[in-house]
């Protein structure tokens, strides 16, 4: 068994058996409408926490994202609704917009030689402000390409429904573990949340590397941006608050270090599921009140940081103690 | 001695900034610096942003330290939360204020305590290891509030919150306290030094004999107390304690008061006072943007621009550039002084 390959398997592990009790006290829960209700609710959380993942590989952090999503529904709501745009014309502009934010924010932590920490909590404030400016009210999407794409989905057998932004994350994450394990690019990433440094040295074009980084994550925020919209049908300044801290924290449950250079798309996929099982098991035990999920999701983050240092003081060459934040 | 003056006029940009955004106030407003004295105690838009302004200031105090080690504090947030649940509920449950006080006071230590151990003794990344606390402690607030909010009646709460000691509010007074306090024992002991050691490099200060985990616990509690206490003081001004909504995004304010203050966050060079002043520049500007007459949306637009500008000026990029631009001949031809 391929050693690096423990914490992937340590989350999928502890997902399986949290499943399985789940299942044992609520067997309805073993069903493909639940499974495509996981996948449904939670595509946006998915497709930010991809990129955030990316960012994480690369030894930075991106606090951005829910803004990115709440400042991507508003922009998309009034362009649908005030502007009278075609939803396609509007997601290609708003995919457009937050890839070159993303670019910007790349090129500010590069070039100034900020911690991306600060240029993306500047983000943050920026897009929030910026959605708030456009439109400080809910406004609700009416449209038939809203209609058609919230009404089609694969029914799969045992009455599951696979929606279309279910769909969208799954491409996502095929497409970014790819693009993460198989490209050129994703051995980049890797190399710079190993060391900066060396990576420079080795010839990895580090510039235009972080620059992509955050492009990416951006980007892909956006996308989240029109999911999000798709699912509630409504674009709002503050919709997705606090979402960069869910995809952090499936991040790291997933098993990606948080000091770079090491981590897994497919460990954030499960990440991702691990927070929707807490939030559908506590839905189903219905005495629980929605605050429990936040004690929960921060008491398994809790767990697999520990997971995590327990599994690599284990291995023989644990990567060593680094600094929060690169310079 | 000429590049002396020239860096200690770079260490005061913040005065300039404060001196500008009051300025442009008081042009947008000319009864800014206004001041009354009634019913014994002053009243004035300066007055408020100095009372608005005391929680992320008293936040970024303890802020201050932990950035300082090169760490940071993502759940002081949280924690405000916590206290002021706590307060509030022992209150309405017939417990005497102070002992209520008291109690939040602890309990935002013992926060801050568990902080301090995730990141010393599990040797957890700080921005993670108060992540944990971030996204739980919401949760804990609720659990302790049971999902409501619970308003309060209690006048020491209160007082804490809208009170006024000498005709100042009592926020600022609490904020003024703890930053002399703080200051005091960080520069008139050894401490801030320590601090400045272990944020430089951690190793090489417990080589050098610092015993660098207590002086981290000491730091992430201190923080947690900080915290503690302007979680009471919001709480004593609504006069309820809100789980969900009280603290929110404050770390981030308190953090941005930190880097306005000048404070690397790399570790290794800190001041508290400038801090307090960066928590000033931020709530004057918030007053500002709301005597303006500008919508409140503005505000976060705002404040991301004056970010951009802070890292702009305070990157290598544009010392380099200063300095080239304006360095004095012989420096530039190596000259060491």
């Amino acid at each position: 068994m391929n050693r690096a390959m423990r914490p992937l398997l340590a989350t999928t592990a502890i997902f399986a058996l949290a499943y399985l009790a789940a299942i044992l006290q609520f067997p309805a829960m073993l069903s493909t409408r639940v499974l495509g209700n996981f996948l449904t609710d939670n595509a946006f959380l998915g497709i930010a926490a991809v990129g955030m993942t990316f960012v994480i590989i690369s030894g930075g952090i991106d606090l951005s994202v829910g803004a990115v999503i709440g400042f991507t529904t508003v922009l998309i709501a009034t362009l649908i609704m005030w502007a009278n745009m075609h939803p396609l014309l509007a997601f290609a502009i708003a995919l457009v917009v937050s890839a070159a934010f993303g670019a910007v924010m790349g090129a500010a932590i590069h070039y100034l030689k900020v911690p991306s920490f600060i240029v993306t909590l500047a983000g943050m404030f920026l897009a929030r402000g910026g959605a708030s400016v456009l439109s400080p009210d809910s406004i609700g999407i009416t449209h038939e390409v809203y209609t058609t794409i919230s009404k089609s989905y694969i029914l799969l057998p045992g009455g599951g429904r696979l929606t279309i932004i279910g769909l969208v994350m799954l491409a996502v994450f095929a497409v970014c573990m790819v693009l993460a394990h198989r490209t050129r690019f994703g051995s980049y990433v890797y190399a710079l949340g190993g060391n900066e440094t060396s990576a420079a040295l080795m010839g990895v074009p580090v510039a235009r590397t972080t620059i992509l980084i955050y492009t990416l994550s951006s980007t892909l925020a956006g996308l989240a941006g029109i999911v999000f919209s798709l699912y509630t049908s409504a674009g709002y300044s503050l919709s997705a608050l606090g979402v960069e801290l869910d995809a952090i924290a499936a991040v790291v449950i997933g098993g990606t270090l948080l000091t770079g250079g090491y981590g897994f798309i497919a460990g954030t996929f499960i990440g991702v599921m691990l927070q929707g099982l807490v939030q559908t098991y506590i839905v189903f035990d219905g005495t629980l009140s929605s605050w429990w999920t936040k004690i929960v999701i921060g008491a398994l983050l809790f767990m697999f940081i520990l997971l995590q240092r327990l599994v690599f003081s284990a291995s023989a060459r644990a990567p060593g103690r680094k600094a929060l934040w690169k310079t | 001695m000429k590049r002396l003056n020239w860096k200690g006029a770079l260490l005061r940009p913040q005065f300039a900034a404060l001196a500008a955004v009051l300025f442009i106030n008081w042009l947008l407003f000319p009864g800014f610096f206004d001041i009354t004295w009634q019913d014994g105690r002053l009243f004035g838009s300066l007055i408020d942003v100095l009372n608005r302004g005391a929680p992320v200031a008293i936040l970024a105090i303890g802020m201050t330290a932990v950035i300082a080690t090169k760490g940071v504090d993502l759940s002081v947030g949280a924690v405000m939360a916590i206290a002021g649940a706590v307060a509030a509920v022992m209150v309405t449950n017939g417990t005497p204020a102070m002992v209520a006080v008291a109690a939040a006071l602890l309990v935002g230590l013992l926060c801050g305590l568990w902080n301090g151990v995730l990141v010393t003794f599990l040797d957890i990344q700080p921005i993670i290891a108060t992540l944990v606390l971030m996204v739980a402690g919401r949760g804990l607030a609720q659990l302790v509030t049971e999902g409501s909010i619970v308003t309060f009646s209690d006048p020491v709460l209160i007082f804490i919150g809208t009170g006024s000691l000498l005709g100042l509010p009592m926020p600022t007074v609490i904020a003024l306290c703890l930053m002399v306090i703080a200051t005091l024992v960080v520069r008139r002991t050894a401490l801030g030094l320590l601090i400045e050691a272990v944020g430089v490099n951690r190793s090489a200060a417990r080589f050098a004999g610092i015993s660098s985990r207590l002086l981290l616990l000491l730091v992430y509690t201190f923080a947690g107390f900080c915290a503690a206490t302007a979680g009471l003081i919001v709480a004593g001004d609504i006069r309820g304690a809100d789980a969900n909504n009280a603290g929110l995004w404050l770390e981030l304010d308190a953090i941005l008061a930190v880097v306005i203050g000048g404070t690397s966050l790399l570790g290794g060079r800190f001041s508290i006072p400038m801090a307090v002043v960066g928590a000033m520049i931020i709530q004057a500007m918030n007053t500002g943007i709301l005597i303006s007459g500008f919508s409140p949306q503005f505000n976060l637009v705002v404040k991301s621009g004056v970010i951009i500008l802070i890292l702009m000026l305070q990157s290598p990029m544009a010392s380099q550039w200063l300095s080239r631009r304006f360095a004095p001949a012989p420096l530039r031809k190596g000259k060491s002084t």
